[in-house]
């Protein structure tokens, strides 16, 4: 503890030295005077001094909570909250009530650029349990996952203003062709691995950038695609209001679909085979999985949400242009599944929460956003590489039922 | 043990070429049913290569691998991917532990099912009665075999959190789950102690006559190849120098040489 003390008042007079000239001298050139702000200096010390403390603090629990791990001791009592939370029904059943009673009052309580926002968010859910099927369960690192999620976008912008597709159809045509598209990716990078593959997925997200930004009779280029119909109601005409109500119970039913299905796949067959795939290539295929199949498999199934989100991205926001499908959204998705925790469901929903409704709710410190993000995800991979709520593996209850159908 | 049986395995006259490098040079090796074999030799032999082109993780440059599955149609498996040779029936461990560290213990060897069971997505989504009956079935069989290993205890722990030797036995019962005829184990005694080794030697013995699986291993550990092998092929350089019984071998003047440099040296 002395020692630590020590240390940060050394680190706050170096800081101090560091900004001192930033920080106390001011020059006044209408004067021609100097103004000494001592005052400032001492915010550096205190500054400096109090972060360094706190910093070493959470350096050294995390070397604490490593060396447990090591010995064993730690796993118990990490999974043990958030473990404890989801297997206890005690506590599970209300909280998960008191959750979809939110969900359900929320766009009646707020206004409609709430609900809006909440609907992007959502979407954003959805990109995110999507590419978690990809990176985080099958180990396959998509950089260009944006691509998938203009695929379906420009499926429903094209099918309606060429062929006037309402949304119904669109939707599941919409979804296919993100999965078919998925495919084509697979194909050629079958044998690609880690950095290779990264790179590769980087490019194909530019090259349908680039496709849909040149491509005018098609994609109606940089100009876009405007007009597009909001989701339809039996074909009931709704005001603008209504509209986005509806578009954002459409989204909790499209996430709650999702995550039905993920959750599904991820203790399957399936699966297993994926998260093989992820900790050892060869071995995986070894023990008899095809890992042409599995692979196409995983691609097909993340880009078949970011089609489906594409879809009703479109009709949100009744324009796409090229615009939105650029790299930013694909880092920012790949963001939400690092951060959420690699494969877990509920940590990405929580992360995809956090990262689209923060820069949303500080638009007044909007300067400071990107500085502010970066910073988490900074702390994040010190403090919690693992994301927010690690991945808990399902156990499976079997010793017992064996024992009683061997005696029958 | 009966003498010469059904073969199960025939290699003839394998060779496998890196550049000019010929790693193995027309080797011919023969496995039959209820057969323990080892393949032994100094490092760098070639043993190793030579499994990975019989279990499809090379293709090699010549020379013939047969398969006999027991009632089954001869197959020539030259080429063939690996997920389709451990499906046909013959599954492998790997000389440096290939687990699936993060994954637990149970699915790991639950992996092994996987050729043998066939749920798809849509099946994995629905959940249908025959999903549901595969998906028991696979986690009866991997805690049976997780019992015949001796790491039941241990089913819901992480792979990667299992002692050394207990990794090992976790490799085999992760082979054994795609139901081979014939086991191919890479060194599964490295780094063993020789508690652990003993254990070990009973346990692939076990899985011999229990199980009815035939086995072709690599190993150094000289104690545990002459007491359990039926028949036993010595490699130098890339060639084969002996086969035979464990006394021949271990009186085989050709192979004390290999192992221990040739008299004149001394």
């Amino acid at each position: 503890m002395v020692d630590n003390v020590k240390q940060s008042v050394l680190v706050a007079l170096w800081f101090v030295f560091l900004t001192f000239p930033l920080m106390v001298v001011k020059v006044n050139t209408l004067n021609n005077i100097v103004e000494w702000r001592w005052m400032n200096m001492l915010w550096v010390a205190i500054g400096a001094f109090v972060l360094s403390i706190v910093w070493r603090w959470a350096m050294a629990r995390r070397q604490l909570k490593n060396k447990k791990a090591e010995i064993g001791e730690e796993e118990l009592t990490q999974a043990g909250l958030w473990q404890r939370s989801t297997e206890d029904p005690k506590i599970f059943k209300p909280v998960l009530t008191v959750i979809a009673l939110v969900t359900l009052v929320f766009p009646l309580v707020v206004d409609i650029y709430q609900t809006n926002i909440m609907v992007l968010a959502l979407i954003f859910v959805v990109l995110g349990l999507g590419l978690n099927v990809t990176v985080g369960l099958a180990g396959l690192l998509d950089l260009g996952y944006v691509a998938f999620f203009a695929v379906g976008a420009y499926t429903y912008g094209v099918l309606n203003s060429f062929f006037g597709f309402g949304f119904w159809i669109s939707l599941p045509i919409g979804g296919l062709m993100g999965a078919l598209f998925g495919i084509a990716l697979g194909f050629p990078i079958l044998r690609l691995r880690g950095d290779y593959l990264a790179i590769v997925t980087l490019g194909f997200g530019s090259i349908a950038k680039i496709v849909i930004e040149n491509w005018e009779e098609v994609f109606n280029g940089a100009k876009g695609i405007a007009n597009i119909p909001r989701p339809g109601f039996f074909g009931a005409e709704m005001s603008i209001t209504s509209a986005t109500v509806y578009t954002y119970y459409l989204m909790i039913l499209m996430v709650v679909f999702a995550i039905f299905i993920t959750n599904r796949l991820k203790d399957s067959r399936i699966g297993r085979a994926w998260m093989a795939l992820r900790e050892d290539e060869i071995a995986c295929v070894a023990m008899g999985v095809d890992m042409a199949r599995t692979k196409l498999g995983a691609y097909a199934f993340g880009a078949f949400w970011a089609g489906l989100a594409g879809v009703i991205f479109a009709a949100r926001n009744t324009y796409i242009n090229p615009n939105s499908f650029t790299f930013m959204e694909s880092a920012i998705v790949l963001s939400i599944v690092v951060m959420g925790g690699m494969g877990s469901i509920v940590g990405v929903i929580i992360a995809a929460l956090v990262l689209i409704l923060t820069p949303e709710y500080l638009r007044a410190f909007a300067e400071y956003r990107m500085l502010m993000f970066g910073a988490v995800m900074v702390l994040m991979m010190i403090f919690r590489p693992e994301g927010l709520i690690a991945n808990v593996r399902r156990k499976y209850a079997g010793r017992k039922v064996v024992t009683e159908d061997a005696n029958v | 043990m009966s003498e010469m049986k059904d073969k199960l395995l025939e290699v003839n006259g394998l060779t496998m070429d890196f550049g000019g490098l010929r790693a193995v040079d027309t080797v011919s090796l023969n496995v039959c049913a209820g057969e323990i074999v080892a393949l032994i030799g100094p490092n760098g032999a070639g043993k190793t290569t030579f499994f990975n082109c019989v279990t499809g993780i090379y293709k090699p440059t010549k020379g013939d691998v047969l398969v006999h599955p027991p009632e089954k149609k001869t197959q020539k498996i030259n080429g063939f991917k690996s997920n389709r040779v451990t499906t046909i029936g013959m599954a492998r461990t790997f000389q440096n532990i290939r687990l699936f560290q993060n994954m637990t213990v149970l699915e790991n060897v639950m992996i092994g099912r996987h050729c043998r069971t066939t749920t798809s997505i849509l099946g994995a989504v629905l959940r249908g009665s025959k999903t549901m009956r595969q998906e028991r079935e696979t986690v009866e069989k991997s805690y049976d075999l997780l019992e015949k290993v001796g790491l039941v205890k241990d089913a819901d722990e992480f792979a990667k959190n299992l002692p050394y030797g207990a990794q090992r036995r976790l490799e085999i019962a992760r082979a054994m789950a795609t139901d081979p005829f014939l086991l191919l184990l890479d060194e599964p005694a490295a780094g063993m102690n020789p508690q652990e080794t003993k254990d070990l030697d009973e346990l692939i013995v076990r899985i011999r006559d229990m199980e009815k699986i035939s086995i072709l291993l690599i190993e150094h550990d000289m104690k545990l190849v002459m007491n359990i092998s039926d028949r036993i092929y010595v490699m130098e350089y890339g060639k084969e120098i002996a086969q035979g019984a464990p006394m021949d071998i271990r009186n085989n003047p050709k192979v004390i040489e290999a192992y221990l440099g040739e008299e004149s040296d001394a």
